[in-house]
């Protein structure tokens, strides 16, 4: 009996009239939680009860704490019918779980109904006690932290990272039930919130076991994601990086921290890369369109995807690490072979980080993107045969990311996440993630001692290294044009990088960044089954190459050469799939300064049309100088001086650099010779080809005062105000079926998408200067003809006065940055676990010899075509081969709970929550903040007090007199985030950061008057504190000052 | 390509204030985006039509759905659905319950009933504003009407603790509630030249003398009057008021009257002679609407016999507003010199009152 957790209800109120004689309620409270159940007495005639009721104390084990939620319903005692439901309130205990985090949930909630929205609100006051004794966690896992931030949350410090941790739970959904049938819309939408929360609560202590045996004690970066796969079940994964982590104000664990020297760490962590690599299958050939010149409408001198490079791996070092990375693999390749992998080495598979942001020092070289897609259908048999099902085909997927990875000489993946589009019985899982290479100090343990302290910090210089290419130059995986970095002059760097993580804070950039965004609409034909999967496949790679195409000309079109936080999202309908990329593009200064573009016509004979040609190119050299001024992109005479560069001489050297790499260019570049060697080529040769140029003009920069990125802060801005707006924006349109071709549906789909943009800008004018942090575009396609587009970000103002000045003061504060990054350096030396040098293996490529034929298949011919453009098509029909071959093989999925029966070593190491603590007084909060950055500008964050994960379903019959579809969408989000507030508030915090809505599933039916939402929304609570506050407190209290740099950026 | 569905959602909500202006004004959609293009939003922020529709589409939405709570103010500010800054909160109230004087007029003084909201498409065509912004005028009447009409205490505390106005505008109510619980004529062709403002100001001068509340009290000091009703007129003090009549029944009595009056007055007024010679008219007209006000139709007609009796009397003759302060003055003062007149402290409830009254009802 690990548990008690004890219930009060205090009062109601703004409680609906249930009984229209008195127009009163006689409201009471069930609560519930497992198969117990408790009531108030029945309130007699009142809309705002006073309960006051005893402590309800539930006895129960601590597994059953983390999965089940408590349940509150209120209702209208009837002393003739049965009782009426007024609503619900589910309260997720976990937060109370753990110690440092919440001790009690205090507040009002909003009682919600899925039929009628929020229905006044009841007082609740929850508490656990967790019996200390009981030191074993069994198949709990209490007190492992969770984090839906991605980087290392503010008031922690990392002390290990130790890796990727995922898991799924598969149910039946209950919508699919018979049962469904003959009970009523409420009962439905309850049992499956019901279900989900329950799923999740599993969900999160499962992964929470898997930390424990990693000898973590914290979940960053956790992802959660519903699969509705509808009649074949609901999915519900989740991804997270498991890490140890310390609180930083807490001085107790800090000297010990210290000290604790694990000197294990044999080889120098430089010449033995971190040993998290492998490599596996591709299924839908997504990292093909990686490097490649084709022969599409036009041609293409760089590859779409590129990889970036190695500072500290020079050729000679390159041996080592490849020779440790094959023992591993045959290493682990005996591991496999000995039976079903132990979780233990299954975890170690996958050295993927599902952060975006990193601890100083830990990234080293970024590659590229990395990303791997792969069609599966669904199967509509309940299988109990094959429970591992979605298991396997993630499995899959990671292996083909760890392979692409390791093609671009890179050892882990960073930024990574998953996604899944379903349409009827067809999904596309996806993955991607950015390769890297990782500096070893967190992820082993181990301390560093001094000397190799210098040498990582020699061999990265400040601000350039993570873009040094990765690879061995004279063996790259794709063609790509290297050049002496522009910032240190001594490593090679391609010259354009995309990537799926932040910019690094010590990046050096020059001018503003800007959101960019790839748009794409493919048709396709309405097929079943097998063939649908098929059609899906083949479009694919089309797809996945010409957003590609596209991103790389808007890229060029600004004048920028790196992109950050790419997201593509496919996104699979009935009869078309939709692609849609965002990212935020920036100009590194360490990389090479962007050619323009050329256009090229196919019939120069035509006078008019080479006159139109001029016209265009003209426009486009416009608008590409017109872009750079927006952006204040200056390279690299100007920048130098704005970044306080300390030499003069390198720009010099770096011109003269350039000259060489353009010169080069001649050997690389032999098809075309137009102007500029190292312009960008569009040729264009039919319409079509004149219809990607024109869209590539359409796009409209925000007006002035604005700036929109992708990413948690805008490279150039960085004197933040406190003011900020998180929103969701929601659209769906019709599209007429007259006039469905590609060409129709791409101007349609790229309309949506700039006028929602322009509506945003408009919309939040009164706060400009301002930017739009962390857009998050979601495309989903409902029914036919139907495109829903959702995006949620954060408008933040800044001060523009202050950013005429802040060239200076950046430079100062990055200064000042590398001083605390290296002080924070020897503060916390302590690092990671040797064990996981070995386990960190190479599993052979083979590893699921059902998939073998693909596996083996398509990675070689990607290499062959990716040097050979001419090939393309050859690579296409090779696909489509592979896809038929795919198709044969589709496994036919399955749903079941997966059952891991874990036996968890015991752990005791203190994590049991302190029971005398007082509950987080003096925090009484009228507005909750909400925001989907890490951060808050202009405060501090001093306590996150748990995750935010909610479920809803609302259902309505009265579609029209709630106002129509947006009356009702509108309302239903409006109290999603009431709901969250509510929660965060009763926790004792002021906001949710790192929030996301990840599912946002709208089904209308206008005809019957009804319609359907299920939203899914998370974050991490947390109290902060505005820094003018806490200047206050800190010289009150010196102790505080621990952690300078936490939130430095933003000084008020 | 047709918009089936386009929201945005703030986690602070976004209140564009003069959009919330043209739904008040109850503009449809339409013709509210074609409003703003003519205000040149346009071209100062370059958006195109669709967005300026899509942007009022949104806000008509927010604040329809914030009208549920703007009915009752205390429910927005406990609610939880819609985070709004306090200052915002106030402005949105405020704004809702702000009427127009046009509006106002057509409506002080009757019954706040279903015969009268049939009337309002009558009132929206004479007055220009639009229906809608009527009904939303006339239901906030009712509803405060209804709120704060059986309610003990100052109205004007009750009216601003359930609805939460500023001090003025709930001032304003509580002529109106006033106003319409007396059911004061004031749509009379004769009162059209009067203000809300000027009833108003009566009305509150009547609210502090003459009703329940004001018994026995400082008539300047409301708080205490806690437990007393401000709606209703002091039906004990308007049946004394009866009393009065002897200052112009009793003709030695009204002949002394005047004798003070002019006495006093003699080479201080402009219009001395005019004043001599109307005195005895003047006099009767003020005692005798005192002496009226115990039936509830000459209370109803208040106004229109103060302005027949003593207004436009004293406007025909061209009186400058300082004669009438002076002669007013002197008139209820001298009452106190009249040896055989018993009702002094009747008279000054009275006549302090009125005088304010008249004082404001004496202009073009």
């Amino acid at each position: 009996m690990p548990g008690k957790l004890k219930v009060k209800i205090v009062a109601g109120r703004h409680l609906p009239v249930m009984d229209r004689a008195s127009d009163l309620t006689d409201a009471f409270v069930e609560v519930k939680f497992g198969n117990t159940t408790f009531k108030t007495d029945v309130y007699l005639k009142s809309l705002n009860p006073q309960w006051n009721s005893e402590w309800f104390k539930f006895e129960v084990d601590d597994e059953d704490l983390q999965d089940e939620p408590l349940q509150i319903t209120v209702l209208d005692h009837d002393t003739y019918s049965a009782n009426d439901a007024i609503g619900k309130v589910y309260i997720d205990i976990d937060p109370l779980l753990y110690s440092e985090a919440a001790t009690v949930i205090s507040g009002w909630f909003p009682i919600y109904d899925t039929i009628h929205g929020i229905r006044g609100e009841i007082n609740v006051v929850v508490k656990v006690d967790l019996f200390n004794d009981l030191n074993r966690f069994r198949q709990s896992s209490c007190g492992v932290k969770f984090f839906c931030t991605t980087s290392i949350p503010k008031c922690y410090r990392a002390v290990v990272i130790h890796g990727f941790v995922e898991e799924l739970v598969v149910n039946e959904d209950p919508e699919y039930q018979w049962i469904d049938r003959i009970r009523t819309p409420r009962a439905s939408n309850e049992a499956r919130q019901r279900l989900i929360s329950l799923m999740s609560g599993e969900l999160q202590r499962k992964i929470g076991l898997k930390v424990l045996e990693m000898r973590g004690n914290a979940v960053v970066g956790y992802l959660q994601c519903f699969d509705l796969e509808g009649e074949s079940g609901l999915v519900v994964r989740a991804i997270g990086t498991a890490c140890t982590l310390d609180k930083l104000s807490s001085p107790a664990t800090f000297l010990p921290a210290c000290n604790s020297p694990s000197k294990e760490m044999k080889e120098s962590p430089l010449v033995h890369p971190p040993s998290h690599g492998c490599r596996s299958t591709h299924n839908s050939p997504i990292h093909t369109a990686t490097g490649s010149r084709l022969t599409q409408s036009f041609s293409v001198s760089v590859p779409t995807l590129i990889y970036t490079g190695m500072g500290s791996g020079s050729a000679g070092k390159e041996g080592g690490p490849f020779k440790a990375l094959l023992r591993q693999q045959t290493q682990s390749a005996l591991e496999q072979r000995g039976g079903s992998p132990h979780r233990f080495c299954r975890r170690r598979e996958f050295p993927f980080l599902t952060l975006t942001a990193f601890p100083p020092g830990l990234l080293v070289h970024v590659g590229g993107v990395v990303s791997a897609r792969s069609v599966k259908l669904l199967d509509r048999i309940h299988n109990p045969d094959e429970p591992e099902t979605r298991d396997a085909w993630w499995a899959e997927i990671r292996q083909e990311i760890k392979s692409h990875a390791k093609a671009l000489g890179c050892h882990a993946v960073v930024g990574y996440s998953e996604s899944t589009s379903i349409c009827e019985e067809v999904c596309i899982l996806s993955a991607s993630g950015t390769a890297a290479v990782l500096s070893p100090r967190f992820l082993q343990e181990g301390t560093v001692d001094g000397s190799l302290e210098q040498r990582v910090e020699e061999n990265l210089p400040v601000g350039c290294g993570f873009c040094h290419i990765p690879y061995d130059e004279l063996n790259m995986p794709f063609p790509a044009h290297l050049t002496h970095c522009y910032n240190c002059r001594k490593q090679k760097v391609p010259d354009v990088l995309f990537t799926t993580i932040d910019l690094p804070t010590d990046a050096v950039v020059i001018g503003k960044g800007c959101l960019i965004q790839a748009r794409l609409c493919r048709l396709k034909k309405k097929a079943q089954a097998e063939a649908n999967a098929t059609a899906i496949s083949n479009l694919l790679p089309f797809m996945e190459y010409e957003v590609h195409t596209q991103l790389m000309n808007k890229l060029k079109l600004k004048g920028m050469n790196a992109l950050f936080g790419l997201r593509i999202q496919i996104t699979v309908g009935e009869n078309m799939l939709m692609g849609l990329a965002s990212a935020t593009g920036v100009y590194l200064a360490a990389l090479p300064m962007p050619g323009g573009i050329q256009i090229a016509g196919k019939t120069p004979s035509d006078g008019s049309y080479e006159q139109h040609i001029s016209h265009m190119q003209k426009k486009i050299n416009d608008t590409i100088a017109k872009n750079k001024e927006l952006y204040e992109i200056n390279p690299p005479e100007v920048s130098e001086e704005i970044i306080g560069s300390p030499i003069p001489e390198p720009r010099q050297r770096s011109r003269l650099l350039r000259s060489q790499s353009e010169s080069s260019d001649e050997v690389t570049e032999l098809d075309l010779s137009h102007g500029k060697k190292d312009a960008f080529v569009l040729e264009i040769d039919d319409t079509d080809a004149m219809e990607d140029v024109h869209s590539l003009l359409t796009d409209v920069p925000p007006p002035s005062g604005f700036y929109s990125c992708n990413t948690e802060i805008m490279p150039g801005i960085n004197n933040w105000t406190s003011e900020i707006q998180m929103f969701t924006s929601v659209r769906v349109v019709r599209l007429s079926s007259l006039n469905l071709t590609n060409q129709a549906l791409n101007k349609n789909f790229n309309g949506l998408c700039e006028n929602l943009l322009k509506s945003l800008y408009f919309k939040l004018r009164s706060m400009t200067p301002c930017c739009l942090c962390h857009v998050n575009f979601t495309v989903s396609l409902p029914e036919d003809e139907l495109i829903q587009v959702t995006v949620t970000a954060v408008a933040i103002t800044f001060d523009k006065n202050q950013a005429l000045q802040t060239t200076k003061a950046h430079a100062e504060k990055s200064l000042q940055r590398a001083s605390t990054d290296n002080e924070e350096l020897l503060q916390f030396p302590l690092e990671l676990c040797s064990d996981s040098v070995p386990s960190h293996a190479f599993p052979a490529a083979k590893e699921h010899p059902e998939s073998a034929s693909s596996n083996s298949g398509t990675p070689a011919a990607q290499r062959a075509t990716s040097v050979d453009y001419s090939s393309f098509a050859d690579r296409c029909s090779s696909w489509i081969e592979l896809i038929k071959l795919k198709a044969q093989t589709i496994r036919r999925g399955s749903i079941k709970t997966t059952v891991t029966v874990e036996k968890a070593s015991p752990m005791g190491d203190g994590n049991f929550r302190n029971r005398s603590a007082p509950p987080c007084a003096g925090s009484t909060v009228g507005v909750v903040k909400m925001t989907p950055l890490s951060f808050i500008p202009g405060a501090k964050i001093t306590k996150y007090l748990g995750i935010i994960n909610m479920f809803f379903i609302r259902e309505t019959t009265s579609l029209r007199e709630e106002g129509g579809v947006s009356g009702f969408l509108h309302t239903f989000i409006a109290e999603v985030f009431a709901m969250v507030r509510a929660h965060v508030a009763a926790l004792g915090g002021n906001a949710v950061v790192s929030y996301i809505m990840k599912q946002c599933v709208f089904m209308e039916n206008p005809s019957k008057n009804q319609a359907q939402c299920l939203i899914n929304v998370s974050g991490d609570a947390v109290v902060f504190v505005r820094e003018s506050d806490l200047e206050v407190m800190s010289t009150q209290q010196p102790a505080v000052n621990c952690q300078p740099t936490c939130t430095g950026e933003v000084t008020t | 390509m047709t918009s089936e569905l386009d929201i945005f959602v703030g986690n602070t909500t976004l209140i564009d204030e003069d959009v919330y202006r043209l739904w008040l004004d109850g503009y449809s959609v339409n013709d509210a985006v074609a409003l703003r293009v003519r205000s040149g939003i346009l071209e100062q922020t370059g958006a195109t039509a669709g967005v300026l529709q899509s942007d009022t589409m949104d806000h008509y939405r927010t604040f329809h759905m914030l009208e549920r709570l703007l009915h009752a103010p205390p429910k927005l500010l406990h609610q939880l659905i819609f985070q709004i800054p306090p200052s915002r909160q106030a402005l949105l109230i405020e704004r809702y319950y702000t009427f127009d004087e046009a509006f106002v007029r057509e409506v002080l003084g009757k019954k706040l009933s279903k015969g009268t909201k049939k009337d309002l498409d009558d009132i929206s065509t004479k007055t220009g504003i639009t229906l809608k912004s009527c009904r939303r005028q006339f239901d906030n009447f009712k509803r405060v009407f209804k709120v704060v009409e059986e309610m003990r205490g100052s109205l004007v505390d009750n009216i601003q603790q359930h609805f939460l106005l500023s001090d003025r505008l709930a001032r304003d109510y509580a002529a109106i509630v006033f106003f319409a619980n007396n059911r004061f004529e004031t749509g009379k062709k004769k009162l059209q030249y009067l203000s809300f403002g000027d009833f108003a100001f009566c009305a509150e001068l009547m609210i502090q003398n003459w009703t329940l509340g004001a018994v026995g009290e400082a008539p300047t000091d409301p708080d205490s009057q806690m437990d007393d009703m401000d709606v209703d007129l002091d039906k004990e003090f308007l049946q004394d008021l009866k009393e009065l009549k002897v200052l112009v029944a009793d003709k030695d009595l009204l002949d002394l009257h005047k004798s003070l009056v002019c006495t006093a007055l003699r080479g201080k007024l402009s219009v001395f002679s005019e004043m001599e010679t109307n005195f005895k008219n003047l006099s009767r007209g003020l005692v005798n609407v005192a002496a009226k006000l115990t039936h509830n139709k000459d209370v109803r007609d208040l106004f229109v016999d103060l302005v027949e009796k003593f207004v436009e009397p004293c406007r025909s003759d061209h009186w400058p507003l300082s004669d009438v302060r002076l002669f007013l003055n002197q008139y209820s003062v001298s009452v106190h010199s009249l040896d055989g007149f018993r009702h002094q402290t009747l008279w000054d409830r009275y006549m302090g009152t009125l005088r304010g009254c008249l004082l404001r009802l004496y202009h073009d």
